[in-house]
């Protein structure tokens, strides 16, 4: 009986394989040109957050905490940043933050204009919709590999890996936002006189708010467990170390190093979750 | 001679597709029905034309689906007619590009909406001051005129609080204010006050009767609530299915209902309440002129002829502007007109 299942009947592998081997022959100019450009962004941002020492970043974060969510939460930052840098993992927990953050920028770069055109325009968001389905539940690893292919080992990969992970909740949280704006204030933003700008900024945005920002939040939550994923094409940072343990079959590294992504995944999350209820939004979510 | 604010000419609104085929057959004499079993397509406004007198209050009734929200609508153009004319000021405003919309809705007309439609995220002076400040006028002009009407309805020493913290009596006077905040000529009111509970509802009433008392405006207001329409309409506009069916005086829909569907909003509401002098004379009686004696003029609502009527012998005459009398009025006559309303209101039950 012959092997049906390794005979192609329709090859798209090798279609798409077609397709990667002509971009990378034909643009190589522009992916140059994209990656040196995140490259510089993220180097900056590395930097800086590098360049602050340990007690001052820990500050800085109970400060905030303590701000948006009351001092046990700023108790609570405290212990955590205090457990990573006991640990010896501070440096690399930095950079696991740099790398978040880069990415979480380009995708809300991208993720919240493209999602404000699927909201007002029917047929752009029907055409998204599939790609973001796409882009949420294709394997990481398969599209590491064509990162990587592009842009070479290190940072720029992952930063762009991370990034298609990353924006769908950002394009789809934005969108749901601003369809979700009653129907008569919009009509009222055009009943006194908004242009389309106007209703944008001084309507839909702010009132759709809430929404976008937990975007913003499942944007950095998502971009935080793809960063680790992309330490393989040598992104650096906490994933390196993970990598290392499961290399080594060494749990106790993989334990300690896993707990400073957690620690650092709660803080990022309840922080950016805090910013999606103002005073304001919260009563109008219980209904006031 | 009073000049009219809005004249609507033969006005259509078609939603769905095949706006052409549907127009041609409502113009052949089609049945909105008939047309959406073979088209799909709903007829939200059909062939409706009434003009609007400046400074009136006009008051748009008719059951839910009746089509009022997309007439209302198709005045400040948030839809766009299938056909017709709408001429504002003389001007034909269905022929109006997006800048010139815009421009007049910044500058001629504004709304008022059931759900108040204000900006959560605004305070309260900020919600007063949008219109202004989408038309670009500038901070302080806008929170010194938002300011202003705000104390016009009270609602001063609540200008940097947020709507939610607002009851809902209070949200739509802060969407009243929005509105009254850009000096429109022109107030649209789509059922603005129905959201709101009796007390609220009437509250609110007396605010838009006073705000009219200070200043006339032309207001178009929709409303299902007939007892609304009586109180506050200087004229009222009944529609059945996209159509006018009556338009007319409180009083003159009163005595002379088109049909039953007009007859129908009666029901449940005591007409005689709103009978003036002018509908109580006595019809046996020849109105002779000169004579000496009680008058009153012929809008006098009831309660103030009984009023005048009570403990005496002769006649209440009601004499107009100037003096010329129109009439008798008798105990008997107020009698048989108040029981003829109040069986004309339980008849229908
Ligand atoms: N956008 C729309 N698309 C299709 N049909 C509509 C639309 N808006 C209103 N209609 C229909 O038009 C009719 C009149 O609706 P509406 O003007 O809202 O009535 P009212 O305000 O008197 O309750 C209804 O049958 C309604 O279903
Ligand atoms: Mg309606």
């Amino acid at each position: 009986m012959a092997d049906i299942s390794t005979q192609d009947m329709l090859p798209i592998g090798d279609w798409v394989n077609k397709i990667i081997h002509f971009m990378l022959d034909h643009n190589a100019g522009a992916f140059d040109a994209i990656g040196n450009t995140i490259d510089w962004f993220a180097t900056m941002v590395e930097f800086l957050l590098l360049g602050i020492p340990p007690l001052v970043m820990g500050a800085i974060f109970a400060c905030v905490g303590f701000w948006r969510l009351g001092w046990k939460f700023a108790l609570f930052v405290c212990a955590a940043l205090g457990l990573i840098w006991a640990t010896g993992f501070w440096g690399q927990t930095i950079a696991t933050l740099a790398l978040t953050l880069s990415a979480t920028c380009v995708s809300l770069l991208l993720g919240v204009p493209v999602g404000i055109w699927c909201a007002r325009n029917k047929l752009v968001g029907m055409l998204v919709r599939p790609v973001l389905d796409f882009m949420q539940t294709m394997p990481a690893f398969v599209y590491l590999i064509p990162a990587a292919m592009f842009f070479g080992l290190g940072r720029v990969p992952g930063i762009l890996a991370t990034v298609v992970f990353a924006v769908p909740p950002a394009v789809r949280l934005t969108s749901l936002g601003i369809r979700m704006v009653n129907k008569e204030q919009v009509e009222a933003g055009h009943a006194f006189g908004c242009t389309s700008w106007q209703l944008l900024f001084k309507v839909q945005l702010p009132i759709a708010l809430p929404s976008i920002m937990a975007g913003v939040n499942q944007t950095i939550m998502m971009a935080l467990s793809m960063v680790i994923i992309a330490s393989m094409v040598g992104a650096g940072g906490l994933g390196n170390d993970v990598l290392a343990s499961i290399q080594r079959l060494d749990v106790g590294l993989g334990f300690e190093s896993g707990l400073a992504v957690v620690l650092l995944a709660i803080i990022l999350d309840r922080i950016t979750e805090s910013f999606g209820h103002t005073p304001t939004t919260r009563a109008a979510e219980q209904g006031s | 001679m009073q000049s009219a604010k809005i004249v609507v000419k033969n006005l259509y609104k078609v939603f769905g597709g095949k706006s052409s085929d549907v127009m041609r057959m409502l113009k052949s004499g089609a049945h909105k029905d008939e047309i959406f079993k073979q088209t799909g397509s709903v007829v939200g406004v059909n062939d409706v034309s009434f003009s609007v007198q400046e400074g009136e209050i006009f008051v748009l009734m008719g059951l839910s689906g009746s089509g009022k929200s997309t007439l209302i609508r198709l005045i400040n153009r948030l839809m766009d007619p299938t056909d017709g004319q709408i001429i504002l000021d003389g001007q034909d405003i269905t022929k109006f590009n997006y800048k010139q919309l815009v421009e007049l809705r910044r500058r001629d007309m504004s709304m008022v909406f059931q759900s108040f439609a204000l900006m959560p995220h605004r305070s309260v002076l900020d919600n007063a001051a949008f219109g202004l400040e989408i038309a670009g006028v500038d901070r302080k002009t806008r929170e010194a005129r938002g300011m202003e009407v705000l104390e016009q309805v009270g609602l001063a020493p609540f200008a940097h609080k947020y709507p939610h913290e607002l009851s809902g009596g209070m949200q739509q006077r802060v969407g009243l204010v929005r509105a009254l905040a850009v000096n429109p000529s022109l107030m649209l009111m789509d059922e603005a006050f129905s959201a709101l509970d009796p007390l609220k509802r009437s509250e609110m009433q007396d605010i838009l009767l006073k705000l009219q008392r200070e200043q006339r405006r032309t207001i178009f207001f929709v409303s299902h609530d007939l007892e609304e329409a009586l109180r506050i309409g200087t004229r009222i506009a009944i529609m059945e299915g996209g159509r006018l069916v009556q338009v007319g005086t409180p009083q003159e829909i009163i005595e002379n209902p088109a049909d039953d569907y007009v007859r129908n909003f009666f029901k449940s509401v005591d007409t005689s309440r709103y009978l003036q002098a002018k509908d109580l004379i006595e019809v046996n009686h020849a109105p002779h002129a000169g004579r000496p004696g009680l008058h009153v003029p012929p809008s006098c609502s009831l309660p103030d002829v009984l009023q005048q009527l009570l403990g005496q012998t002769e006649p209440l005459q009601v004499r107009d502007d100037q003096g010329q009398c129109l009439g008798l009025i008798t105990p008997s006559s107020v009698l048989s007109k108040i029981s003829q309303h109040r069986l004309q209101s339980t008849a229908t039950h």
